[in-house]
């Protein structure tokens, strides 16, 4: 299978702070991937230097084969929603459509139009004068009528209301299934995309801890409740993601892909959201930990 | 590409256009009622003396609007780097939407290109009728102008010929640089501003006179470029030279001396400089002689005359190309910056 996507130890420094560090990501074609982590994370910076709209300050990141941004034929395959949906105050819909097609060389003008009549967007209106779920659909039309192989959207429903968000959600998997493109989007909200991905990319204080198709997650992810015990007489092939410990007892997130025979467990399934937040939790805990040790 | 930059410069550049329509419909219709009094008045005054002071005459008339043709070429280029130059990046950049430009399939460099290109084509076609139409108007006062608005002095110099261009130019690629480089649209007008202002104020003052090195040479006094005397109560004579020079008429006069038979400087042009040997109670100077049409003749033979550094007035359009060229390879120079930076530095 050919990667849309491959980073090998990718970096972004701003001054003196990395805004991702150390990623290495393979992501295959053919999936919607979810970009998940928390604010501040990095998750616009990986998906600007995926889109060429930033350069790498370390490592190599290709993008269907090509280096982001560098021709015109690599960004006509790249699609890009940036976050909060920017387009012309000034310019009308039907404007955006004419940038659109003067400025993409495979412009679907059948496609936008059709789009932007369903959505029920008046071609005449200014863009400045949209609502922000009606801006949104209008970027994603002009992300998706320059037919990319890619499309990539940052945070495009953040700031939506619940009903736009999935109005939204709802027109691009239409257009996914109906044009086999690759979609990469962020969110700070696993909920968002629970519905909609079927890849996942955990992103935590710049580094990629876990990136993997959303079954395969479910399936190699447990949580562990036990007598207390310490992480370290787990067996090899189980990695823990995050670890709590009561006088008594410890709750354990792992990854594995063996069973677990282990009858001292009660193994629990775990959801989407609960594995990305046992992800996102437990770098804090290290730093604590580390900080704990500073202090003595 | 084309289509987007003129629909984002569509609105700015219609306003500008439209400011231009009027001031050549103005400089038309006065224009040529100038030019009339001009060649009625020319043909009318026979001896030198009465040409001069039609010369005053015509001048005093159309000072005002003189004036404000000047000002008009000069700070044309100013606007079009502030309201052109200063907000074509930052308005996208502050309204997000260059990630939505910089990600159709075009390049940011060919982006950058074709909006540099048309609308510093556009500035400069806007500067060039301005100047154009101006040079026109006041070709007739340019020919008989008093000394200080004459064609070669800064003000009027900057406002004539192909000097406008380059001003334009530079102002405009000034404004977009300044706004790559401040990203606020508002500190950007500004910033643009000051350092426009301080480069067009720092050009005649401090560049334009060495652009050339100015003829350095002494002249005899004479009417021409001799302010008046006079005699002291102690019977001293004092002598004022003024900044012409006789027989280099528009020449840009940048010092004026009086110096004695050794070459010493005794003053300035506009100050009274001591005349020593000179009787002030026979001969050509005395006011007994009646108007002292002779006395000058009687201070150049004791040896004193006008030390003068000047640029002649023919070095007009050498000096326009050069200081033309001077400003095309600011605008260059800053072009190719803002290139480097949009690939390097800016997302």
């Amino acid at each position: 299978m050919t990667s849309v996507l491959r980073a090998q130890g990718l970096g972004k420094r701003y001054g003196r702070r990395w805004a991702l560090r150390e990623c290495t990501i393979d992501i295959p074609a053919g999936h919607v991937v979810g970009l998940v982590g928390p604010n501040g994370a990095g998750k616009t910076t990986l998906l600007k230097l995926a889109a060429g709209q930033l350069e790498p300050t370390a490592g190599d990141i290709t993008v269907l084969g090509g280096r982001p941004g560098g021709s015109p034929a690599q960004l006509a395959k790249v699609g890009f929603v940036a976050q909060d949906t920017p387009v012309y105050a000034g310019l009308t819909v039907a404007e955006h459509l004419r940038l659109g097609a003067r400025l993409n060389p495979r412009w679907d003008d059948a496609m936008a139009r059709e789009r932007i009549a369903r959505i029920g967007l008046a071609p005449a209106q200014r863009a400045g004068r949209l609502s922000g779920g009606q801006r949104a659909q209008l970027a994603l039309t002009l992300g998706l009528a320059k037919r990319p192989e890619l499309l990539i959207l940052d945070e495009p429903v953040a700031s939506l209301d619940p009903l736009a968000r999935r109005e939204f959600l709802q027109g691009l998997m239409e257009a996914v299934a109906e044009h086999e493109l690759s979609v990469v989007l962020s969110s700070h909200l696993v909920s968002d995309l629970e519905r909609v991905c079927d890849f996942l990319i955990v992103l935590v204080g710049s580094r990629v801890p876990v990136a993997a198709e959303t079954e395969r997650l479910l399936a190699t992810h447990y949580r562990l409740t036990g007598p207390r015990r310490d992480p370290d007489r787990l067996p090899a092939g189980q990695h823990v993601v995050s670890a709590r410990h009561t006088d008594r007892q410890s709750t354990y997130v792992i990854r594995t892909d063996a069973s677990i025979h282990d009858p001292a467990w009660t193994v629990g399934q775990l959801s989407l959201e609960d594995l990305v937040l046992a992800y996102m939790e437990k770098r804090p805990a290290e730093s604590r930990r580390v900080a704990l040790e500073v202090q003595r | 590409m084309i289509w987007l930059t003129w629909r984002q410069l569509r609105g700015s550049a219609t306003m500008t256009a439209a400011l231009l329509v009027m001031l050549v419909a103005v400089l038309a219709l006065t224009g040529s009622q100038l030019a009339a009094d001009y060649s009625s008045g020319i043909a009318s005054c026979t001896r030198g003396e009465e040409c001069a002071g039609f010369y005053d005459q015509l001048f005093d008339d159309y000072q005002i609007p003189f004036m404000a043709s000047i000002l008009v070429v000069l700070v044309l280029p100013a606007m079009i780097g502030l309201f052109w130059g200063a907000p074509m990046i930052t308005r996208e950049l502050e309204a997000g939407t260059h990630l939505l430009v910089w990600n159709q399939s075009i390049t940011r460099t060919r982006w950058l290109a074709v909006k540099l290109g048309f609308a510093g084509l556009l500035a400069v076609a806007a500067a060039g009728v301005s100047g154009i139409a101006v040079t026109w108007w006041s070709g007739p006062l340019d020919q008989s102008a008093p000394p200080g608005f004459a064609l070669m002095d800064p003000l009027v110099f900057s406002a004539r010929g192909i000097a406008p261009l380059g001003y334009a130019a530079f102002a405009f690629a000034l404004g977009v640089t300044v706004g790559m480089l401040v990203r606020r649209t508002l500190p950007a007008m500004a910033l643009t501003l000051v350092l426009f202002a301080a480069v067009q104020i720092a050009m005649p003052l401090l560049v334009r006179p060495h652009l050339i090195p100015p003829v350095t040479s002494a002249f005899e006094l004479g009417r021409e470029n001799t302010d008046g005397f006079g005699i002291n109560r102690d019977g001293t004579f004092d002598i004022r030279i003024d900044a012409a020079i006789p027989g280099h008429t528009g020449a840009w006069v940048l010092s004026s001396e009086l110096v004695d038979p050794s070459g010493r400087t005794i003053a300035a042009s506009g100050q009274d400089g001591r005349v020593e040997g000179v009787s002030t109670t026979s001969g050509a100077c005395a006011p007994a002689a009646g108007p002292p049409d002779g006395c000058p003749a009687e201070v150049n033979r004791l040896g004193y005359r006008q030390k003068a550094t000047y640029q002649p007035l023919e070095r007009f359009w050498p000096l326009q190309w050069i200081e033309t060229g001077i400003y095309a390879a600011f605008t260059a120079g800053l072009t190719w910056f803002c290139f480097r930076w949009i690939r390097r530095r800016l997302s």
